[in-house]
């Protein structure tokens, strides 16, 4: 990033693709991160995962491009590329040497508009699909976070469920299904093409339009997400892990949305919570103080709709209740008492300050305005986040532990080799 | 055509070596108001004895746990304050300390460093509750089958270079070790002679050595001692090994003895590597980040796309000893580990019998290129390898390193391919799941057709 801030280049193609391009010179290198509005929250309740599987096989063969041919162009360059579902976008990412730019980029734009989903993909990939599944179901960090997220949200809400779905869910996924949902999904309006690197800005527009101007579709129908459940009590569930030797912990609450206006205040109150430093107040209880666990921390995942905060920690098993007796005391106690003077002072320094750092690769650049265009945040967002870190009150993050922070409304996870009598345990 | 060399030329790395032996770099990188800096040690887990494995990294911790001059209670915050973060590592050849924030607080980042060099606390109560947090890291890697299986693979490939045991220790010696063995430990190793300073970022070099030298240069030297440690010797016979555990999925491994990073063979070695699976570059650092081309990959070809597995990895890091190339598969669902291994090696009996191909050199270096340039992209990337290749070779090795790849030939790589995959040279080690009767998972019946 320049010294100055960033200074991308925004427009608008007529079918509704936005671009921005912004140019560094740092390296002989570019960062391409392409966005359509068709994350996991599209998924239909008999095909749950279906996004995930486009995303696992639509860089696989277009109706020009063999996945022969597509994978001698990615390896004879050397590209990092990755294609990957979130709950409300797909993102198709590479970064190139400077020299290739103009080549990927054109592979990007056919992967993105003509793939041809060919079978011995779809079942090949399908089998990769399967085995992540199986291995995330035998992580124990892993099977606490899907299984807060389903206490949270339940099976109704998408955020309560596994953006790769279940093996159930992924065998009724067959190829005509996923022709289906990029036609109706995958589709110009509502995509952002996100360029940092070694370009000109407008000689990119040019090929941009070139190669991504023609693209037509219906624009897709939109996605309303259904009211988060109320917590109304504590819930507890444990998923038993034989063989492990580690409890991993899952604990949260629903959070913000990402255009909540109170937003910067929960970003500063999470990092107080379980951030600033080695995992924050959390991590000096429950980590410095206790001995208790290598890792414990908090994060917010503020969204189109309202994300959770999830407080994760790995403990031996005898230390399960001890550790969450532990997140209970600091959430309760923030929750009531909020932060102090100098807390605020020191996550609001380290917010700031580390602007530079969030926008130091190619890369970052390319996440940091995808995510501006995404919540409508302007082109303008880097310049304006210091002062909107700095005009949050400390009466603003009180509000916010307040208003989440709750024991008693805990949804708590656990998942490793715990005993079959514990309240709440589940078979795997 | 421009080679990548003629527009982007190696940037300025200046040195010094202050009279207490600490060796200085600064290069200079304006593109953003940020500073790294980084201090390495010459100290990792071979340099422990029977009994004290996992005190480099136990050391590692507690030099974060305050200071003479940094009160325990302040070790959060002096960095956080500028926006910055700091972290630490520990590994078979080195240990080191990074700070990365804005370019203004290099003295404080400079200023910690130098505390840590010298002053650490060691308060009894903390390394007995650092005890606990090592353990509980410990427990946490044993979770993953597949770091469970790397430990034991990698502690039946030697037997007696003391790569062999694993850098977070066995669990009887992270139960005994005592507060004063971490201790000794420490006014050993960290000493100006035995590490290296790394500062790169938006700052002057001739304002960074002159601050390295006020806050590093009245630490006395100190003699490190005898440093000898046992060659492995020459592996005569295959070795082998099966874990058995609660689980759902199947892993197999085969580590390969493989050259040291001063060794001529490492390079082609690296080549080697990104024929079978794709190149990776040397930042152990930036590793962890995104995949590795490797979809014409001879193992992903036979074994992704095969459907034999849903994941093959190649690892080869540049280590002070010869240490390892290991192959890692993750079986698909279903799959027997015999066919995953049959297949395997039967792609590395196959190179190492007809070597590569031009088309697949070319590929290769042509990846190798692309990734160097990647892991590159921050002060703290390249202050790291400019800190690693010192620490472990030699920071003209990692300058030449370009250039030994660029040469290499394809009778090169098929030499090295020829006198490292041989089966005498490695071990295998799988990773069979038992379902929660004790008993092998059943099979799978899933949608491809496999041979």
């Amino acid at each position: 990033m320049s010294k100055n801030g960033l200074t991308p280049v925004r427009t608008a193609l007529p079918n509704g693709v936005v671009v921005l391009v912004q140019s560094t010179k740092t390296q002989p290198a570019v960062a391409i991160n392409f966005a359509m509005v068709s994350g996991s929250v599209c998924d239909s309740a008999d095909h749950i995962g279906i996004a995930n599987f486009v995303a696992h096989v639509i860089d696989r063969g277009t109706s020009s491009r063999s996945a022969e041919a597509l994978a001698e162009a990615f390896d004879n360059r050397g590209l990092s590329f990755a294609v990957r579902a979130s709950r409300h976008r797909m993102i198709l990412a590479c970064n190139c040497l400077t020299d290739d730019f103009e080549m990927v980029l054109e592979l990007v734009a056919d992967i993105a508009q003509h793939p041809s989903f060919p079978d011995r993909e779809v079942g090949k990939r399908r089998v990769e699909i399967e085995t992540a599944i199986r291995r995330d179901a035998d992580s124990s960090a892993e099977a606490a976070d899907d299984l807060v997220r389903a206490l949270i949200y339940g099976e109704l809400h998408p955020y309560g469920r596994r953006v790769s779905g279940t093996l159930d869910s992924l065998g009724r996924i067959d190829r005509t299904a996923l022709i289906d949902f990029h036609r109706i999904r995958c589709v110009p309006k509502g995509a952002t093409l996100t360029i940092a690197g070694d370009v000109n800005p407008s000689a990119v527009t040019d090929t941009v339009s070139r190669l991504f101007g023609d693209w037509s579709a219906d624009p897709p129908v939109p996605v309303s997400l259904p009211p988060v459940p109320e917590a109304n009590g504590r819930r507890r569930a444990v998923r038993q892990l034989p063989g492990k030797v580690q409890a991993d912990i899952a604990y949260g609450f629903t959070g913000v949305a990402r255009s909540d206006p109170r937003y910067h205040g929960f970003r500063i109150m999470n990092n107080v919570l379980g951030q600033f430093g080695l995992g924050g107040r959390l991590g000096n209880t429950i980590r410095e103080r206790q001995g208790m666990a290598y890792y414990v921390f908090s994060g917010l995942e503020a969204n189109i709709g309202p994300g959770p905060l999830i407080v994760r920690a790995g403990v031996s098993p005898a230390n399960v209740d001890r550790a969450i007796a532990s997140i209970d005391d600091e959430v309760g106690k923030m929750g009531a008492d909020g932060v102090t003077d100098q807390e605020l002072t020191d996550a609001k320094q380290f917010l700031v300050g580390s602007i530079p750092r969030m926008l130091e690769t190619n890369a970052m650049i390319a996440t940091f305005l995808q995510n501006s265009e995404q919540f409508d945040l302007g082109m303008d967002y880097d310049a304006r986040l210091p002062g909107l870190f700095e005009a949050v009150t400390l009466d603003d993050v009180c509000d916010a532990a307040e208003s989440l922070l709750a024991p008693d409304r805990a949804s708590i996870a656990i998942a490793g080799p715990i005993d079959e009598d514990v309240e709440g345990a589940v078979s795997p | 055509m421009i080679s990548m060399r003629d527009k982007a030329p190696v940037p300025t790395v200046r040195s010094t070596v202050l009279d207490n032996g600490l060796t200085v770099l600064v290069q200079e990188q304006h593109a953003a108001p940020l500073a790294s800096v980084w201090c390495w040690y010459r100290v990792g887990s071979k340099d422990e004895l029977p009994g004290s494995t996992g005190i480099s990294h136990w050391v590692e911790h507690m030099n974060f746990k305050g200071t003479t001059n940094i009160p325990r209670d302040q070790v959060k915050g002096i960095i956080e304050r500028h926006g910055g973060s700091w972290n630490g590592y520990t590994w078979i050849d080195q240990t080191t300390y990074m700070e990365t924030a804005a370019s203004h607080a290099l003295d404080r980042m400079l200023f910690i460093e130098s505390e840590r060099m010298s002053n650490c606390l060691y308060e009894p109560a903390e390394c007995e509750s650092e005890r606990t947090v090592i353990i509980s890291e410990l427990q946490g890697g044993e979770n993953d089958p597949e770091q469970l299986l790397d430990v034991e693979v990698t502690a039946t490939a030697f037997k007696a270079h003391p790569y062999r045991h694993p850098t977070i220790g066995w669990i009887g010696d992270l139960q005994r070790m005592s507060r004063d063995d971490l201790y000794t430990y420490y006014k050993r190793f960290y000493v100006p002679n035995n590490a290296t300073l790394v500062i790169v970022g938006d700052i002057l070099a001739d304002d960074a050595f002159r601050l390295a030298e006020q806050r590093f240069g009245a630490i006395p030297s100190v003699s490190l001692g005898d440093r000898t440690r046992t060659q492995e010797p020459v592996q005569t016979g295959e070795r082998r090994l099966t874990l058995t555990r609660e689980g759902s999925m199947a892993y197999c491994k085969m580590a390969y003895h493989a050259p040291a990073v001063d060794d001529s063979d490492f390079a082609p070695m690296l080549l080697l590597d990104a024929v079978l699976t794709g190149a990776k570059g040397v930042n152990l650092w930036s590793s962890f980040e995104g995949q590795a081309p490797q979809r014409t990959a001879r193992l992903y070809r036979a074994l992704v796309d095969g459907g034999l597995a849903s994941s093959v990895e190649g690892t080869l890091l540049p280590t002070q000893d010869p240490f390892l190339y290991t192959v890692s598969v993750e079986a698909t669902a279903g799959t027997a580990l015999s066919s995953v291994e049959a297949e395997a090696l039967s792609v590395l009996d196959r190179i190492r019998t007809d070597g590569v191909t031009e088309t697949e050199l070319e590929r290769a270096k042509r990846q190798f290129r692309a990734r160097l340039v990647f892991e590159t992209d921050s002060v703290t990337n390249i202050a790291h390898q400019l800190g690693y290749f010192t620490t472990v070779a030699t920071l003209d090795l990692y300058h030449d390193l370009p250039r030994r790849v660029a040469v290499a030939t394809v009778e090169q790589v098929g030499e090295v391919a020829r006198r490292y995959l041989v089966p005498s040279n490695r071990t295998i080690g799988w990773f069979q799941p038992l379902n929660h009767e004790g008993e092998h998972s059943p099979l799978v019946v899933s949608g491809l057709r496999r041979r």
